[in-house]
């Protein structure tokens, strides 16, 4: 990456957690980010309402299992952002977890996010791998629960509401070295997946590491990317959601947004600062500013994304 | 402990050390048929290590984040390794092994057993 690309990652980065502090509304209008505050946006009800209907929830590195200095209570912050999923006052559909469930790929740890996901409201929840979540020696805890969607293969899809929702795999092939990697077998698939398909669809597309290169010293992206953006490329409206940093990062290009969420159980440093992307210490009174959720709507008139990240703060 | 002498020594000079302590220098306290790496900033340290057929070698994680240490060819795989824990592989066979963290793939490693 060259360190043009690199400062203007970082600049977006400390731009939006600079306008995270009370949470931030992003306005995808014409393939642009508006951002837009949260307060200012909640005295204007008549313009919130115009904000469209609420898609899904992402969630993002729970960590369940963690248990040090940078949050001691992962559990807590968990029950937190689920209270506030469950507060919405219109509930999605549906709520997508792009990984790192659980932080040692535990069998308990495993049991534990399950059991506090019941509380949820809402019910239909999809999930990929992080590769927190595939450690054991015979990459089966993870599988086990959640493997059935995509039958134990990782990768799948699904529609809803009209937008075809496509959940992808870059942790299971990591290369010494290298960064994630989705594989042949799942760019074919992909491809197949997308023929056929109205090039008006729009289509969300998640995974637990960046598909695009954040920070490559760090592993923050996926090798083979490029060859997934290539049948994505004709659709109007693509969106692609990732966790994986602990921060929020955007990108836009042609039609395409990318977005990286807050985790729900720590944060982790800005890319470079630092040996490696360790939990993040800050004060307490600042974690919650710095965990959270991104929520996703559909604007009918103009047909766009609209997604609205929220703290704990 | 030999492994604080050997975290602050270049890797090659780290595998010399290893082969005079396992060759029975009077020197030496740890035993010839053991050697630690230790996992610190993100870092396999010594990340190149050179022992005897029948070694046994314990990988000790320092830092605030999980690692792992997974074999190339699949020999070997030691799940999450969280702070303060450690995993030990036994070398029977003469090779050259190499490894790498599986939740953070740039971190990669050589154990050469003689």
């Amino acid at each position: 990456m060259s360190n043009d690309k690199l400062l203007q990652s970082r600049r977006n980065a400390l731009k939006c957690m600079a306008y995270g502090g009370a949470g931030t509304l992003f306005v995808l209008a014409g393939g642009v980010f508006t951002p837009v505050d949260l307060a200012r946006a909640a005295d204007d009800k008549p313009g919130t309402a115009r904000l469209g209907r609420p898609l899904f929830v992402q969630i993002s590195d729970t960590h369940i299992g963690f248990n040090k200095d940078a949050n001691p209570d992962v559990n807590g912050t968990l029950t937190q952002t689920i209270d506030i999923v469950n507060a919405m006052p219109v509930q999605p559909a549906l709520i997508i977890h792009t990984g790192d469930i659980s932080h040692l790929s535990r069998p308990a740890e495993f049991d534990q996010a399950q059991q506090m996901f019941s509380r949820l409201r809402i019910t239909e929840l999809h999930t990929v791998p992080g590769e927190h979540d595939t450690q054991d020696p015979t990459v089966t805890e993870y599988f086990n629960r959640f493997g059935k969607a995509s039958d134990n293969k990782g990768y799948y899809s699904f529609d809803h509401a009209g937008v075809h929702f496509i959940a992808l795999v870059n942790v299971l092939q990591f290369k010494p070295g290298g960064l994630g990697t989705l594989g042949d077998d799942q760019l074919a698939w992909v491809a197949a997946d997308l023929k056929g398909r109205s090039s008006s669809t729009p289509i969300v597309v998640f995974a637990h590491m960046p598909l695009w290169t954040i920070y490559e010293p760090w592993g923050w992206g996926t090798g083979d990317a490029d060859q997934l953006m290539e049948p994505l490329r004709r659709f109007g409206s693509v969106t692609v959601l990732n966790g994986h940093i602990h921060q929020i990062v955007q990108k836009v290009e042609g039609n395409m947004t990318f977005h990286t969420a807050r985790s729900t159980a720590y944060p982790q440093p800005v890319a470079g600062e630092g040996a490696g992307p360790a939990p993040l210490k800050v004060p307490a009174d600042q974690l919650p500013g710095m965990l959270g959720v991104t929520s996703v709507s559909v604007v009918k008139h103009p047909s766009s994304m609209l997604m609205t990240d929220t703290t704990l703060a | 402990m030999i492994s604080a002498k050997v975290r602050t020594l270049p890797a090659v000079a780290a595998a010399a050390l290893l082969w005079l302590l396992a060759a029975g220098h009077p020197a030496s306290a740890a035993p010839p048929d053991s050697a630690q790496i230790v996992i610190k900033d993100f870092m396999f340290a010594p990340n190149s290590l050179t022992v005897k057929a029948g070694s046994t070698v314990t990988w000790a994680n320092k830092d605030d984040e999980p690692h792992s240490v997974v074999s190339d060819t699949g020999l070997f795989r030691s799940g999450a390794v969280d702070t303060d824990e450690s995993f030990s592989f036994k070398f029977d066979k003469p090779g050259t092994y190499h490894f790498t963290c599986s939740i953070h793939p740039r971190m990669v490693g050589t154990i050469v057993v003689e």
